[in-house]
């Protein structure tokens, strides 16, 4: 599969959008650790905003960064949204309601529940009727988001949009499902180049082996949230190094992407 | 698109295990919708059990146990599907053919019972808990990889209740890629509290059985499923028995995450997409089966935009109230009627539906009517305004 990356948003801790992290992921400016920053989600009406639970407001932020680098508007794109998880405080709520004495659910609770609940607020936040999609696939969500995203792309006229995110859960959960923060990246991707292209990406499918990252905290978030699985080729990227990295996907099966910087 | 050969199709629902056993209730105007007996509800809510889910998976698979794998394997094991895949893995190798899964709660009926079992010093949930094999969203495709043996590409599908119906588009595209040459498709989403209460809460389940596009409809009933289908290249020439995947079309509203836009604009777009992946004029199409879950707002913005591309007459229904709405499962039972009706000539009625909302196109099938049938859609939409529609069908003529 051949794809143009025209854009890139991140957001993970310690690292506050593409630009300010790029230097921390070649090496040239220190990593320092801090909690994840996630801004409010001012692209949803009020009404919206008050309800949106965090990953909505994760996903957005790193959906609006990428379309302002780009400088195109998101209500052509088809989306693709990747998580291993859907909103973990909701489910959680839920799960103690059903759990306890009042067995009463919050409607608004029970639609943001949905695994697409970033996707269906992406939509009613940009105003893009364009399909919005949104899939899993446990630690290999973001290369099975990135497969679906360039396979969009393939048979698409302009930018497919990939938004992968991964938030913890809350005990008790949490000790059965550890993820270490907060943490998204958006990539735009097309299958005909671009001025604005960054990079071209050739991917296949391989063998698994580990492709750590240089920076130690970057390699920490690499092994413990599944979103974060993006790092290497990110680092790639920031280096504008020409270079194959290995994404780790499933226990049988990894994603090998072959970097040229343009 | 070119159309995708579809060589292998299953289905379990309320209505029985297998095509076979859906046939005859479509045929015979036979509903499975019952009093609820899996959730104490304040109101008198109908529902669509799937029967006998009480037997655990197999030892090698104890870890993968819930109520939703369950109900996976056993659409895995009916309608030979399991000889099919192995017949495709023979021809194509395990690593060739995909697996993409749909289902909106997976196994969170486990957790739920886990989280009610929670330790009540530590808070801390029950030894074997086993988050990625049944609470996961991707626990499912997990499961059916393993089951079926297969080493390719795979992922779940997490849209609501137009989960399953988008994976048709999924399998064409990424069979497109060359990333694989096959793929299993299919999902299974099964009864929970989360959801009964949920829909409760939201004020939107029917009391008594589910009417689609009555006048006097009043909500959904809820159904259980699991259905799959092998897709691959089709050969040059097809046979006239052969079920072909013609087209699909996916939009979004972009207007609220649990209502649907009144004016059925983006459904629209999705049907009218179809037909042009189809390369179809919306004459081709002899039957489509609705979305059509027996709300006010639901039911009115379908019928409006199904109206407003394929005019009042061309036949159409809900098979709803049959199987209840079994939410990301829905798109495989579209599948598994519109493949029924081709192969039998025979357009599904809406039991329950008493009398056709006078607001409505005279085109929606009461009864059930033996008439050729080549080509049918199938409309599934979801919370977070997901809308998808497919064109399922054969060359016959």
């Amino acid at each position: 599969m051949r794809l143009f990356l025209n854009a890139i948003a991140l957001r993970g801790p310690g690292l506050e959008g593409w630009a300010a992290s790029a230097p921390i992921l070649t090496g040239n400016t220190p990593y320092l650790a801090a909690p994840t920053f996630i801004p409010p989600a001012i692209l949803l009406p009020p009404n919206e905003r008050r309800r949106a639970p965090q990953t909505v407001k994760l996903a957005l932020a790193v959906g609006a960064e990428a379309f302002g680098n780009a400088g195109i508007a998101p209500t052509t794109c088809p989306a693709v949204f990747a998580s291993s998880g859907g909103d973990g405080e909701t489910i959680h709520e839920i799960l103690a309601t059903l759990a306890g004495p009042v067995r009463e659910l919050s409607p608004t609770r029970f639609h943001n529940s949905v695994h697409n609940v970033a996707a269906g607020y992406w939509s009613i936040a940009t105003g893009s009727k364009t399909p919005a999609t949104s899939l899993c696939a446990h630690d290999g969500s973001f290369v099975a988001g990135l497969l679906e995203a360039g396979a969009q792309a393939l048979a698409a006229e302009g930018d497919v949009v990939l938004i992968a995110y991964d938030l913890p859960y809350p005990e008790p959960l949490a000790s059965a499902r550890h993820i270490g923060a907060p943490f998204a990246s958006t990539l735009l991707l097309s299958r005909a180049a671009a001025s604005r292209s960054l990079a071209r990406l050739d991917i296949d499918l391989c063998t698994p082996r580990v492709h750590a990252c240089r920076v130690p905290a970057l390699e920490e978030m690499r092994r413990t949230i599944p979103a974060a699985r993006v790092l290497p080729l990110l680092e790639a990227l920031a280096r504008s190094e020409a270079t194959t990295v290995t994404l780790d996907y499933l226990d049988d099966l990894a994603l090998a992407v072959q970097v040229t910087p343009l | 698109m070119k159309p995708l050969l579809i060589s292998g199709l299953s289905l379990v629902s309320a209505l029985g295990d297998g095509l076979d056993a859906t046939w005859q209730a479509l045929h015979d105007g036979r509903s499975a919708l019952a009093p609820c007996q899996f959730e104490t509800l304040p109101i008198d809510a109908w529902t669509g059990e799937a029967p006998a889910l009480d037997a655990p998976l197999p030892p090698s698979f104890a870890a993968f146990d819930c109520r939703n794998n369950r109900l996976a394997a056993r659409a895995l094991a009916v309608d030979g599907f399991e000889q099919k895949v192995a017949r495709a893995v023979a021809k194509y190798g395990a690593r060739r053919v995909g697996v993409f899964t749909g289902t909106s709660t997976s196994g969170i009926l486990n957790t739920e019972r886990a989280y009610a079992a929670r330790n009540p010093q530590t808070g801390a949930l029950p030894e074997g808990f086993a988050y990625a094999q049944t609470h996961n969203t991707h626990a499912l495709g997990r499961f059916v990889r393993a089951r079926l043996g297969l080493a390719g590409v795979s992922f779940t599908l997490s849209t609501a209740c137009a989960a399953t119906a988008k994976l048709f588009a999924v399998a064409a595209r990424m069979i497109g890629t060359g990333l694989c040459d096959a793929a299993v498709i299919g999902g299974a989403d099964s009864f929970c509290d989360t959801t009964l209460l949920g829909f409760h809460a939201l004020g939107v389940m029917a009391q008594g059985p589910c009417r689609p596009f009555d006048e006097a409809r009043n909500g959904i009933s809820i159904g259980e499923a699991a259905g799959f289908a092998l897709l691959e290249r089709a050969q040059k020439t097809t046979g006239p028995d052969e079920l072909l995947l013609f087209g699909a079309g996916e939009s979004a509203d972009a207007y609220h995450m649990s209502s649907p836009d009144p004016n059925g604009t983006g459904a629209a777009t999705a049907m009218r997409q179809a037909l042009t992946d189809a390369g179809l004029a919306p004459e081709a199409i002899d039957y489509i089966n609705l979305h059509g879950t027996a709300t006010l707002v639901g039911d009115s913005a379908e019928d409006k935009a199904v109206t407003s591309i394929f005019g009042p007459t061309t036949p159409r229904s809900s098979t709803k109230g049959f199987t209840g709405h079994t939410l990301g499962a829905a798109g495989m039972v579209g599948a598994a009627i519109a493949a029924l009706a081709v192969q039998h000539d025979f357009l599904p009625g809406s039991p329950h539906t008493r009398q056709l909302d006078p607001a409505f196109a005279p085109g929606h099938l009461l009864t059930g009517r033996a008439t050729k049938a080549r080509r049918v859609m199938c409309n599934a939409f979801g919370f977070g305004g997901v809308n998808c529609s497919f064109i399922l069908g054969s060359e016959a003529q």
